[in-house]
């Protein structure tokens, strides 16, 4: 049997994050429906086009005239409007010159960085890793969220700590979990797990861990080994 | 650079010599050898506070660098309570995820529920569906959470710096709200009340009676501890200009909650990105333009105020109906209720499912076993908890377990404050600092 391509040909411009096989995402239960032969993509909200609406396209716009201004071109990948949320995706390279100009440029404004986390897709081929910053403007009462994906070939990223001071433990905390260097970072320490841990727990590589448990003469397993219908 | 041989010498206790000069441990019972040390201005003394010391606020490690009592660098160390929470939730389904996020901000446990089920509720796509009810209800919940969590604020916070009677009236009070979430959720605390697409179960007979009670017994008595505390001297004394932050440290920092409106900037989701219908409430957002310990204190009073006014609001809009959303793919299959072995699925669907309706019982099963699905994407919701600004950033694939849960907590972006608040102050005044930012370690670590 030939592997059919997951994605049908001509659809340009999706973001693939995995496929999921089976109708229930099982395996191993001895299907005999017939629909465990199915795959289907995995496909996060796609690239936006504007107008985007509301003062989305107000941000967008005075983006991309202070990045000119900068000198700063290709800085974004896309913008992804979702559940009334907006999200840009930024090249890694340029990640200080946008957070600079978001920071700084009056129109913009976004004093806060209130949140960096990671997400890890193993199977999203050099671009394994996210990192997901949240911005505030208090000043115009707006939030937005940059995404930065990296291969996990080459984990590194610049520190955002002396554009938003705030993002010191947020920065550490991803390199804890997910092992995402954040270079200039002015201790890149574990802070949450222990120094000496092993590993970086938030990936889906590290095991969730556990043993099977017997209650009534029953053996259930770990959750990570249970049968599970994602 | 010379090496210090550890084979002779006592690590704990003794001294030994580096490049930067002699360092003396103090291991106990050795003071006589060390009664000889010299005193220069080099002396710098390293004080490891915590992990288990009674006025960090939970397990909070400090490490504080002194000259004299005056603090010359102060660092925190945590991960003394990191349990996995997020890692765990990637193995469980949607609904199971509430019992989880409960566990983390265990002062706040209703903010938890709510911050997660309100971006669930995004990602599906059932904002507007939510019940008039059940809306109201989670922010009677929530308002009577932020007076439980104030009050410990207050009551922790009063026992470090000495006011003992304060941390009597303060849990003495919290009781008093406990009682109500016991009585509604069955729980005194992680109750994983609030659930995606409503809450769990409506409120027994006789709780509108017995929150209005409470209300006015709990104004009577915050007005007996602010009289206790507010223009105290001593307490003012251990307050007042003590753990200094003003705006500009506070954006640069991420600092939300009333630490952030002790100085001045009335910033409050709750007014400027509502959730749960928050607009539809009658509340005043307190602010204190001291930015220190004293005004948080004010504010965190003021806040207490406030929070009764809404719950009173929410009786009085309190109308039968639904408490779950409609749509049965989502809604949990079955209602709650309280019998001889405690709580559990109410006997009239037990009835159905096991003897009228196969399509019932499949049904059931498949929704509590599988779980629904949530389609593909990301959402974040923040929620104006009492120590700032809680979301749960929640990614999901489409699958009926979500992909990644992170908790932005504002204890763990608050607690980045101490070296700004407390560096250049007196020992005893990293502790007034510390409480008045208020954090709760189950949140900071998760």
């Amino acid at each position: 049997m030939t592997e059919l391509p997951v994605v049908p040909e001509g659809i340009a411009e999706i973001d693939l994050v995995g496929v999921r096989k089976g109708a229930f995402g099982t395996s191993g239960s001895g299907d005999t429906s017939g629909f465990g032969g199915l795959v289907s993509p995995i496909v996060m909200p796609g690239a936006s086009l504007p107008p985007f609406g509301g003062w989305f396209d107000e941000v967008a716009e005075e983006l991309a005239l202070s990045l000119l201004d900068a000198g700063v071109s290709g800085a974004v990948e896309k913008i992804v409007i979702d559940r009334g949320e907006m999200t840009f995706f930024v090249k890694p390279e340029n990640l200080i010159a946008f957070m600079t100009e978001c920071r700084d440029e009056p129109a913009l404004r976004f004093e806060m960085c209130t949140s960096v986390s990671g997400v890890h897709f193993p199977e999203e081929t050099d671009r394994e890793l996210h990192i997901v910053y949240s911005l505030l403007s208090l000043t115009h009462n707006r939030r937005i969220r940059v995404e930065v994906t990296i291969p996990d070939s080459d984990r590194h990223i610049p520190s955002l700590v002396g554009l938003y001071p705030s993002a010191d433990w947020h920065e550490r905390e991803t390199w804890d979990f997910f092992g995402i260097i954040f270079d200039g970072h002015p201790a890149l320490t574990r802070i949450q797990m222990p120094d000496d841990w092993v590993g970086h727990p938030q990936r889906k590589d590290y095991p969730l861990g556990g043993i099977p448990v017997e209650y009534k003469g029953a053996s259930i397993p770990s959750p990570d080994h249970r049968r599970s219908y994602n | 650079m010379t090496t210090t041989d550890f084979t002779n010498v006592d690590p704990f206790s003794g001294s030994y010599d580096t490049t930067e000069g002699t360092v003396y441990n103090l291991g106990g019972g050795d003071w006589d050898s060390i009664v000889g040390a010299p005193e220069g201005e080099n002396e710098r003394i390293v004080v490891n506070m915590g992990p288990q010391h009674p006025s960090t606020h939970g397990v909070l490690r400090m490490i504080l660098e002194l000259e004299g009592e005056t603090v010359v660098e102060a660092r925190c160390g945590i991960g003394f309570l990191h349990t996995g929470i997020e890692k765990n939730m990637e193995f469980r389904t949607w609904v199971q995820g509430v019992t989880y996020v409960t566990r983390m901000d265990y002062l706040a446990p209703m903010f938890n529920e709510t911050a997660y089920c309100l971006s669930v509720e995004r990602l599906l796509g059932i904002e507007d569906q939510i019940p008039e009810r059940a809306n109201v209800i989670r922010v009677m919940m929530m308002e009577l959470n932020r007076v439980s969590s104030h009050l410990v604020a207050l009551a922790t916070g009063g026992m470090e710096l000495g006011a003992l009677t304060a941390m009597i009236f303060g849990f003495r009070e919290r009781e008093l709200v406990l009682d109500i979430f016991e009585m509604v959720s069955g729980l005194r605390m992680n109750s994983a009340y609030i659930r995606p697409g409503g809450v769990a179960i409506d409120l027994p007979n006789g709780a509108e009676e017995k929150i209005r009670e409470t209300v006015v017994l709990l104004r009577k008595r915050l007005k007996d501890t602010s009289d206790l505390l507010v223009d105290n001297a001593i307490w003012m004394g251990r307050t007042v200009g003590v753990g200094y932050l003003d705006l500009t440290g506070c954006m640069a920092l991420g600092i939300t909650g009333p630490v952030l409106r002790a100085t001045g900037l009335p910033h409050d989701l709750r007014k400027s990105a509502p959730y749960c219908g928050y607009e539809n409430y009658d509340f005043e957002v307190p602010t204190q333009t001291t930015s220190d310990a004293y005004g948080r204190f004010l504010n965190r009073i003021a806040e207490m105020r406030e929070s009764l006014n809404i719950v009173d609001q929410c009786l009085d809009r309190l109308v039968p109906g639904p408490i779950m959303i409609a749509d049965k793919k989502i809604a949990w299959p079955s209602q709650l209720s309280i019998g001889g072995d405690g709580q559990g699925n109410s006997p009239e669907h037990i009835q159905k499912i096991m003897s009228e309706s196969m399509e019932a019982l499949i049904h059931h099963f498949k929704l509590v076993t599988e779980g629904f699905s949530v389609p593909a994407g990301q959402a974040y919701v923040p929620i104006e908890s009492p120590r700032g600004e809680l979301g749960a950033h929640v990614v999901s694939t489409g699958g009926t377990r979500p992909y990644r849960v992170h908790f932005r907590d504002p204890s763990f972006n608050n607690l980045q404050a101490v070296a700004a608040m407390s560096e250049g102050s007196m020992i005893a005044d990293v502790i007034a600092a510390v409480a008045s930012i208020d954090p709760v370690m189950g949140g900071v670590d998760r």
